[in-house]
Parts: structure tokens; sequence; C-alpha cells
């Protein structure tokens, strides 16, 4: 019992729905609606409802019944589609907002990160920002003041530290925010999706800091839209869908049933609905698959066949030149390569509306074995504009029969490397040396 | 929701469940907090005047030229009494207090919808933001003091009106008890109307109306002795009026000792702040989720 970080029991909170569409209200429309309650009540009899019926606004559960126990040491990947309540349960657990109902328990000192650079003042400089976001983040002030050369150093600002934040250029300030909040040092981390700040290299950065937190034996939960970094920094995960727990334990076989969910295999997926689609006004996503040879959808690949992967999708604007393109990313985040549409046909032509279905094949003795995801993007060129870009879109395992003809021949055991390529290899044979 | 340390591990327990009805101030967890709440002092100081030409000059010169359009208005035109002292002395040792009090107020009220962008991100005691945007005026107010003190002091050497000096008495010792008065009053006022500026957009525009209102409900421009006698005690309801008297009392020595009138403008004040406190307290939780 001791051992126990987090212990959540019964966790919901409801948010009316009224009061999130209408952000503020006005006296008015209180006074209004205070007045024209017992009409309406009245109306509402007439009319043979339920008495009351209209008063309640309607209602959602964001979180309903929650409830798991996270030991000390344990980093947790919390991951879940747009909506599921990922945010909201880091908000319960950080208390800035109240549960409606169930408890929860932390033991230890929290620090919670919902976003980088909060409280952030453009008028402050660097180093004024530095303190200022230190505190907001609850470090104490003798901590700030121990790790600050670590902070300036690790945001790579260190000739800028005393001009005002609001000359900074989007990136520094970024990388600022982020130094001071990879110094956090709670028992309990609660983080939210804050890697997809800053440039690439600066990404990597932040993602081998986590890295190091993770190792540290303190207590993470961190949500996630980025599987592969939830594969590789978290041992566990929980799946959140609606609201509720639906799938809790090692983060691989957690991912792979969040990939699954829909069609039931990682290897598709469709959007039925046109307006709920990903895309702009100009392309929208419908679907997505990976294909074997046979044609039909596989999570499964055979590390020496082809596959092709494919993306169809709605052009609702004509006129655009369009760029659909794939990227490939392993399941340690590293992206193995990205693939843009060059078939001639529609090379720099501009694309009448309608439905496509964009195919790029793979060819085999390519990728390594393990886990890939698949992003799938679309934009238009001149002017470049993003229309979807939709990463996880699916997912496939690479997978060597070891039936001698791969690239690993007749060994056996783990092979590293990003790429697994079947290379002409000649050996010549010289009994008395050259 | 509370903190706590469990005796056997040293280890704090967070324990976190829906409150109900109304909740305690829960001080302890302001104190906990109190580094936060001085860095907000602190930028609200250090941010206030940035990018202005004039900086700092502007909470001088804002009393000041409060100060000029009432001695034109109400001293010369309207001939105002002013308990025999020079107009614009009497007016400025009333409105230093004054303007102290309308920027902790203004400041208050509007800090929760200004921050809330932290307060949907971060945890802390939300009674902080209030109360740091009531006190970050301090700086101002004795800027504005020190011009006051010269003042005094010119009228004093230069013998800008003839026969008039003031002599300074023990009474300004009782100065710190009227500036937490007028303290206690706009944290009060800015408690109450922060919280409800939250969700209901309205104290925006309710703000500088009320200010503007509560000026002329304070003898600023006018004597108190210009009420008559039975309504005093009414009148110092208002706890400014108690504030303002206070200050020209203690440095001007004025025929405004404190009296009755006084002890009916600190309950008041209290009353305010700890029924804001306690409305701001039961609203908090949904602060997050509406702002």
């Amino acid at each position: 019992m001791n051992n126990v970080a987090i212990e959540v029991a019964g966790i919901g909170k409801k948010y009316h729905i009224g009061g999130l569409q209408a952000k503020y209200q006005t006296f008015r429309e209180t006074l209004t609606s205070a007045v024209m309650a017992p009409v309406r009540r009245a109306r509402d009899l007439l009319r043979g409802q339920s008495s009351g019926a209209s008063d309640l606004h309607e209602e959602i559960w964001a979180l309903k019944d929650i409830s798991f126990t996270v030991n000390h040491g344990e980093v947790v990947g919390l991951i879940g589609r747009n909506g599921a309540g990922k945010s909201t349960l880091l908000k319960v657990l950080s208390r800035i907002t109240e549960p409606t109902e169930g408890i929860a328990r932390i033991h230890g000192r929290v620090g919670s990160l919902l976003e980088v650079g909060t409280g952030f003042h453009p008028e402050l400089t660097g180093r004024e920002n530095v303190y200022l976001n230190g505190a907001i983040l609850g470090m104490k002030r003798s901590e700030i003041d121990s790790a600050f050369d670590e902070i300036v150093a690790f945001a790579e600002v260190e000739k800028f530290i005393d001009t005002p934040v609001k000359h900074y250029s989007s990136g520094m300030r970024v990388r600022l925010a982020f130094a001071v909040a990879a110094h956090l040092n709670p028992e309990i981390l609660l983080v939210d999706e804050v890697l997809s700040v800053g440039d690439a290299r600066f990404q990597r950065k932040c993602l081998n800091k986590m890295e190091d937190v993770s190792h540290g034996g303190r207590t993470v939960i961190f949500v996630s839209h980025n599987m592969a970094s939830v594969t590789r920094l978290c041992p566990r995960a929980i799946l959140l869908e609606q609201g509720q727990v639906v799938a809790d334990g090692l983060s691989h076989k957690v991912v792979a049933s969040y990939m699954q969910s829909g069609l039931g295999t990682t290897a598709a997926r469709e959007w039925t609905n046109l307006h709920t689609a990903p895309g702009g006004s100009i392309a929208r996503l419908r679907g997505v698959s990976v294909r074997g040879e046979s044609g039909e959808p596989t999570d499964a690949i055979d590390i020496r066949y082809p596959f092709t992967v494919e993306m169809e999708y709605d052009v609702l604007e004509p006129g655009y030149k369009l760029l659909p393109h794939f990227h490939f990313v392993n399941e340690e985040g590293i992206k193995l390569f990205i693939a843009n549409d060059l078939d001639p046909e529609w090379r720099g032509r501009e694309r009448p509306s309608g439905r496509y279905i964009s195919k790029a094949e793979v060819p085999g003795n390519l990728l390594a074995e393990g886990m890939v995801f698949v992003q799938v993007s679309m934009m238009t060129l001149e002017p470049i504009i993003q229309q979807f870009l939709e990463p996880d879109a699916v997912a496939f395992h690479v997978v060597d029969s070891l039936e001698g003809d791969s690239a690993r021949g007749d060994y056996a055991g783990t092979m590293p490397g990003l790429v697994r390529p079947l290379l002409e290899w000649n050996t010549q044979y010289y009994p008395n040396g050259k | 929701m509370s903190s706590s340390t469990s005796p056997l591990t040293d280890i704090p327990v967070t324990v976190i469940k829906p409150s109900r009805g109304w909740v305690s101030l829960q001080l302890d967890e302001v104190w906990q907090f109190r580094e936060l709440f001085y860095f907000f002092i602190w930028r609200d100081i250090k941010v206030r005047y940035k990018q202005t030409v004039l900086g700092a000059a502007w909470a001088i010169i804002v009393p000041l030229m409060n100060m000029v359009v009432f001695s034109l208005f109400f001293g010369r035109l309207a001939n105002i009494p002013s308990d025999d002292i020079p107009y614009p002395l009497w007016n400025f040792a009333a409105l230093v207090p004054w303007q102290f009090f309308t920027n902790g107020v203004n400041n208050s009220a509007n800090s929760l919808v200004t921050n809330s962008n932290m307060i949907k991100k971060i945890f802390f005691p939300r009674l902080i933001l209030p109360t740091g945007a009531a006190l970050s005026g301090i700086v101002d107010f004795f800027l504005a003091f020190l011009v006051l003190l010269l003042l005094i002091f010119s009228y004093n050497t230069f013998h800008i009106v003839e026969g008039f000096s003031v002599e300074m008495t023990f009474n300004v010792l009782w100065l710190p008890f009227f500036l937490l008065l007028a303290i206690i009053t706009s944290l009060g006022v800015g408690l109450w109307l922060s919280a409800m500026n939250v969700q209901f957009r309205d104290v925006r525009h309710v703000v500088p109306f009320l200010v503007q209102f509560w000026l002329f409900a304070t003898p600023i421009a006018y004597p108190s002795s210009l009420i008559p006698e039975p309504w005093l005690v009414v009148y110092g309801l208002n706890p400014m009026a108690g504030v303002v008297e206070g200050f020209r009392w203690a440095l001007l020595n004025t025929d405004t000792p404190p009296g009755p009138m006084l002890a009916v403008s600190t309950i008041t004040s209290l009353v305010l702040l700890l029924s804001g406190a306690y409305y701001f307290r039961r609203m908090e939780k949904t602060f997050a989720d509406v702002v």
C-alpha cells in the first residue's frame, strides 16, 4: 500500500454542454432564462413532456467512473482519441478542475505540465520569465537558482537571456519554456502533450530529456497522441475512450488495441462522415490502409515482400495541385522516411474534385522488424496549405518468418537497425592469401 | 480538496474529491504558495509601465491631473468648502488613497479573466490572483504619497497661501491603519467582482461606472461636513469615506478624527472582505471550466 503514488477511484466529471458552448453568459440571459423558466415548464406540461426536462442543459460526462492505481516509479502513458477525456483527467489530477464524483489520492509532491510556457510575459526578459514560469510550475526560488545555468544552456538562448521575450523567435520562446519545464523536479509528474513543440532536433532533445525523467525513478503520467513515444517512454499505458478506461496494461498491447479500435485491425481506418473526417476545405481524408500482397488490409507484413499503403480522399475544391504523402515512423519515434506522391499522371496538375485513391508500393527487404506507424498527410502546393495530417493513422508489424531468405540469413538473434535491406553478397576464397 | 502530511511517511497526500457547498478559505494553502504570490505582485509591478514613455511617472500624473480638474471645477467654480485648507492640497490628500483603491478594484476585478490561461493550465490557490492584483498598486501609492508630502512641504516653506501651514502631529501614526482599511476594502470588492467576472463579463462594463459612482459617494471633492449629521453614520457604510477623512485628519489636521463613522467603515470593509473571500472560494471550482 505504501508504494502507491496515485489512486483514482470512480472519478467522474460532468460538463453542461450549454455552459460549454456559450462561453460566458450575460446577466440578461440569466435573467430571461430565470423569468422564462416557469413559462417553459408550463408549456412542457401542456405538451405532455416531463416537467423540467428542458430546464436541464444537456450534460456530458467527460470522465466516467475512472479507476486505476499507479505505483511509485511507474511511467504510464495515457492515450485515446481527441475528446476521450485524457486532458480532463490530467486537469482533475492536477487539481485545476474539480471532479463531479469519485476520489483520488496522490502521495507525493505533484508537478503538472499541461502546457509549456504558461504565464510567460512578453515584456519580461528571458531571465525574469525563467523565474516567473518556474514559480508558476511550483519550483522554489532556490531550485530555480541552482538550475538556472542548466536551463539557459538547455534552451540555447544564453546570448538573449536579458532580452525581453517578445523579441524572441517563436522557436526560442518554446525552447526556453520547455527548458524550464524539463527541470521541474517533483516526485510525481503529470505531462500533457508537450513534445509537439519546436524543431525536430529540439524535439529529439526533449524526448531524450523525458527519457531521463522516466528513468529517474519518478512517477509520470504522460498524455500523448504520439504512439511511438508512448511505447518508447512508457512500459504501461491506459486507454481512454469516451471518458472511460477501456484498456490498461503493457503499452504495446494497449497501443495495439487503440490502433485497432474501429475496424478491428491497426492496418485500416476509414472516416465515414465527411464532416468529421480530417482535412481542410480543399481535401479530406476518408480512409487509410496497409495491404499485403493479396490486396487485403493486413497488420502483419512479411519483411521479404512488397506491400502497399493507400489513402482514400475527397477533393472538395477543384483547381489545386495536391501532394499526398506518407511518413513512416518506427516505434522509437524515429522517422524512417517520407514518401511523396510521384504519379506522373497527376504531378503538377490541378485536380478536379471527387474521390481519389493514392497508393504507394513499398518494396520488400527495406524495413526492419518491428512496429511501424504511418502518418498520412496532404497539402496543396502553391500555396502550401496543410489539408490533413493524421499521425498514427495506421500501423503494422514487420515480421520475419525466419525462413532463411530474408536479410538476416540464418541468424535468429536480435538485429538492431532502422532498415534491413537485402544486399548482394559475394565472398571469394583465397586459400593461399592474395 | 485538501493537502495533509501523513504522520508516518512524511509524504504529502493530496486528496481530490468534489467539494460541496461553502468551503473553508484554506489560507494555509495560500501560505504554501506565497512565493508564487510574490512573483505575481512583482510581475504586475514590473510590467505595469513597460513600453510607456513616462513610465512610473503615471503613478503621479493621474492623481495630479485629477486634482487639477477637481480644483478647477469644484474648488474654483463651485466654491466647495474644504475644511479651511487650500482645496488642491485637501483634494490631493484624498485622491492618493482613492487612486490606490480604484487601481486595486480594477486590477483585481479583471485578474482572473486576464490570467485565464494560467487558471486553465496550472493549479494554485486562485485567491492569490486578485489579492496580488490589489496589492500591486502599493508602489504607485507610495510614489503619489511622496508627492503629497512634497506638496505639504511646499505649502509650509513657500507660503503659497498666506497664513496657512500644516503642522505634523502624531496623528500620522494612524496612516498605516487607514491604508490597511483601503487595502481591505479594495480587496473585498475585488474578490466579489473578480469571481463574478468569470461568469458574467458584464462586470467589466460595470466596474468603471461603479468606481465613478463610488467617487461621488466618497468625500473627495466635497467635505463630509456637508452631509447632515444623522446621515453621517450611514455614510460611513462606505469604508472609503473613513479612509479619505482619515488621511486628511492624519496629515492635514482636519476636524474628522476617528469616530463612530470609522468604526462603521471598518466593520463594513471586513464584512466585504470575508464575504468576498467565501464567495470567491465557493465559485472557485467553476473557474477553470468557465473562464
